[in-house]
């Protein structure tokens, strides 16, 4: 066969991800913003900024999961069953973040506390523990006969730990500008406050993965240093340095969509980073891409329906953001 | 991977699809009914139909949020507690999951903010067709996973090739054996489910003595929809039975409690027993002369394979599957009796005055779930001691966890799941305790507070001022 499905493959799935965690990504970082905004109307406003969207982002997750069973069957079998406990807390506290969205509005005020707690702590334990994941495959994953060869304790070490804080300031960051966008008045001028430092605290950490990962893992430094590969990706750290001068920039008067658009870029740029470090690993340091394929026939068949699908998702998607645009006010609800 | 892992991690996975099954079951019963609700509404204008869809529309919205969440659960455990079956079968069941996510959950969740916060943003006529875009994508997902579900039983349209199953033939493996029985039986049992739920609503709103047009409705709604779907969901087991047979004789034979057969006589139905495995015999059984011969093989002395043809260790349980069998039977019988009955009251037109059938209605709400659960539990263990029947067993398909990990998750898969579920179906119960209300008075749908029990409370001094400590 002509054309190379595990290489689209791979770029559906990495697209999959890059939207999970920009859409997710946003509306978990909510939940952490529910820390520094303590009243009741304003965390309201917070909530249907994305009640309305919150499930569809989640389902870029579970068609990550899905896309990567489908066509890489070894790496959803290795890397899930390896990284099993950080999984079910992710999947833990996404099941309280998720419940929380109807509980809250169905509870008294009592309870209506105990549920935001859950939505803080749901999206912390979520977020952290994608990060964790992240960290931890980023190390690698030991593999022997086809299985995962480690022990279940193996993520708990410093650098997936960093990465998990890590994540929750992107996250932060994200739901931050998303909410800059999406809100106005006292709401909106506490979140403009917060994303300096959030911003800040963001470029800290990719400056610190910068550092960590090449000097713990010489194979990503050979990467990234050899020539001519430096003049290839140097553009990748100046255009974080641009756009996190212009986010900063762009936060001083006035905001509205700028300072999202912005962290979409530093992102998706951090992102990119990630991925030069890795490809064509998928279960990293030595299983590419090609290794770990499953079946041609299941790879093909799948393929047509996501090329033809996706685009209308992502017209629907698009359609359903365009339908709840605009600022988002107190006291309304979406009736 | 020793003996009490396994078990460990199939108690997981029991548990948490026992309890997931549940909210997709109503979402793809009630998702229908919001649909056939807002489209009696825009045709004949009568507002009991608008009132009715806002008020399921709200049950709805909760039982959806947890269906989500706990689906989201088992999209991940074929991985981390499964793996060896997923690098297996990961080539057949990986995109069939994929296409469900593809064609049936990114449907329902781009349409189903329009469907909950939208009706004054897009119109009637686009919020009717988000509504069907969300019900279509239920069964669409109901179809995706049951074709899974259906070739693990019925496995068809693959090769071995170096130790993992390659699809040969997509047809094939998606219209496998016992594919269109168990989406028929599984849809049915949903939309039965959700009937028996919105009949079991109206009957406690009239035996307390809300008798409002919209009360009656949705009895009457639901009424029809057991007469329809209650006697046609029991032809369909038939069948499926019958499919059984021909595919799963082991699973069958144990249905039936059935160790083997005498030459030329009839197999008795064993109406009620204690299947005994190690004794490979039935104790205390109450048998039918030639039932089973007539129910399985539709002939007066038929004969068909007893669980003493199989070798013990390819014998599912025989005690689960005997009972969970006759409990699913037993209720599935109980709902044709109800539907019988609300059929005669209304020909009689007592409908709206039978406090019995009222009561009766009531305490059969949850008869739709259970039996799904039973029904499930029947076809799930009986297919053991396999993953994918005849070709991969349970034990060879589960990850190389030790207990200790899978005892961790389990315990706290099963305290976050009773809490957070306790708490919801608690929200459900007293989003249907409210009844139905006119659009007029403040809503208590997503993205606002709770509706007042009492109209009067909203201006009542407690509510005024409700007490905030953020």
């Amino acid at each position: 066969m002509g054309i190379d499905l595990a290489l689209l493959w791979a770029i559906i799935i990495l697209f999959g991800v890059m939207m999970y965690v920009v859409m997710d990504g946003f509306d978990l970082g909510i939940g952490v913003l529910y820390l520094f905004v303590p009243g009741k109307d304003d965390r309201d406003v917070m909530m249907n900024t994305v009640a309305p969207v919150w499930d569809g982002n989640e389902t870029w997750l579970v068609l990550g999961g899905a896309g990567l069973l489908a066509a890489f069957p070894l790496a959803y079998a290795v890397i899930l069953s390896a990284f099993m406990l950080p999984l079910v807390f992710m999947l833990l506290g996404l099941i309280f973040r998720g419940v929380a969205f109807e509980f809250r509005f169905k509870a008294g005020a009592s309870a209506r506390h105990f549920w935001d707690k859950a939505f803080i702590a749901g999206s912390i334990a979520a977020t952290f523990f994608q990060g964790v994941t992240l960290g931890a495959y980023i190390d690698g994953v030991p593999i022997a006969n086809g299985a995962y060869a480690g022990g279940p304790l193996d993520w708990l070490r410093p650098f997936p730990i960093f990465t998990g804080f890590g994540l929750i300031v992107a996250y932060a960051l994200l739901g931050c500008t998303w909410l800059v966008f999406k809100t106005e008045g006292r709401l909106q001028r506490r979140m403009v406050q917060l994303a300096r430092p959030l911003t800040l605290g963001l470029l800290a950490v990719i400056i610190a993965l910068s550092v960590w990962t090449p000097l713990a893992h010489p194979r990503i430094a050979e990467r990234w240093f050899s020539m001519p590969n430096l003049l290839w990706f140097a553009p990748v750290p100046v255009l974080v340095a641009l756009t996190a001068y212009a986010l900063l920039r762009a936060l001083r008067t006035e905001p509205h969509a700028g300072p999202f658009l912005l962290t979409l870029v530093l992102v998706f740029l951090g992102y990119s980073g990630l991925g030069i470090s890795l490809w064509p690993n998928v279960i990293p340091p030595d299983v590419s891409i090609w290794d770990a394929s499953g079946p041609a026939q299941s790879q093909g068949f799948t393929l047509v329906g996501a090329l033809l699908i996706i685009p209308m998702i992502l017209m629907y998607t698009a359609w359903s953001y365009y339908v709840f645009r605009g600022k988002v006010k107190s006291g309304e609800g979406y009736h | 991977m020793d003996a009490d892992a396994l078990l460990l991690a199939r108690i997981q996975f029991g548990f948490t699809i026992s309890f997931h099954i549940i909210f997709p079951a109503i979402t793809i019963g009630l998702a229908s009914y919001l649909f056939v609700l807002e489209a009696c509404w825009l045709k004949t204008g009568k507002p009991v139909f608008r009132d009715l869809y806002a008020y399921w529309l709200r049950i709805f919205a909760v039982n959806f949020a947890m269906g989500v969440v706990s689906g989201l659960v088992m999209a991940y455990q074929f991985g981390t507690n499964w793996s060896y079956f997923s690098q297996f079968a990961g080539g057949i069941t990986g995109p069939l999951l994929a296409y469900e996510v593809l064609t049936a959950f990114f449907l329902e969740a781009g349409f189903l903010g329009v469907m909950l916060f939208g009706l004054k943003r897009v119109g009637p006529g686009l919020h009717l067709f988000a509504t069907f875009m969300v019900a279509l994508g239920t069964l669409i997902s109901a179809t995706w996973i049951l074709a899974s579900n259906s070739w693990m039983q019925t496995p068809a349209g693959f090769e071995i090739v170096g130790g993992r199953a390659v699809p040969v033939d997509w047809i094939a493996v998606i219209l496998n054996p016992s594919f269109p029985y168990r989406l028929a039986h599984m849809s049915m049992a949903a939309f039965l489910a959700t009937a028996l739920m919105v009949a079991a609503a109206a009957g406690w709103h009239l035996l307390r003595g809300r008798d409002d047009p919209a009360v009656r409705k949705m009895m009457s709604m639901a009424m029809w929809m057991l007469l329809f779907a209650a006697p046609l969901q029991l032809a369909i087991g038939d069948l499926h039975g019958l499919n059984t047979l021909r595919h799963q004789p082991a699973k069958l034979a144990a249905i039936e409690g059935h160790w083997e057969n005498e030459p030329g006589r009839a197999v008795p139905f064993t109406l009620v027993g204690w299947p005994d495995m190690r004794q490979e015999k039935n104790h205390f059984a109450v048998e039918i002369p030639h039932g089973g011969s007539l129910l399985l093989t539709h002939s007066w002395d038929g004969q068909f394979p007893g669980l003493k043809e199989f070798a013990p260790q390819d014998r599912p349980n025989a005690t689960v599957v005997f009972w969970t069998f006759r409990l699913m039977v037993g209720l599935g019988l109980l709902m044709i009796a109800l539907a019988a009955w609300g059929a005669w009251a209304r020909w009689r037109g007592r409908l709206f005055e039978s406090r019995a059938l009222w009561r009766c209605a009531l305490y059969m709400g949850p008869s739709g779930l259970v039996a799904m659960i039973a029904g499930w539990m029947t076809t799930e263990v009986g297919r053991q001691p396999w993953i994918v029947y005849g070709v991969m067993r349970t034990a060879d398909g589960v990850s190389p966890h030790g207990a200790g990990e899978l005892a961790l998750t389990l315990a706290l898969f099963v305290v976050v799941y009773f809490v957070l579920f306790g708490a919801g179906t608690v929200y459900m119960l007293q989003l249907i305790g409210r009844g139905p209300a006119p659009m007029a008075e403040p809503e208590g749908g997503p993205g606002e507070q709770r509706t007042p029990s009492r109209p009067l409370s909203a201006a009542g001094p407690a509510a005024a001022a409700p007490s905030e400590h953020g």
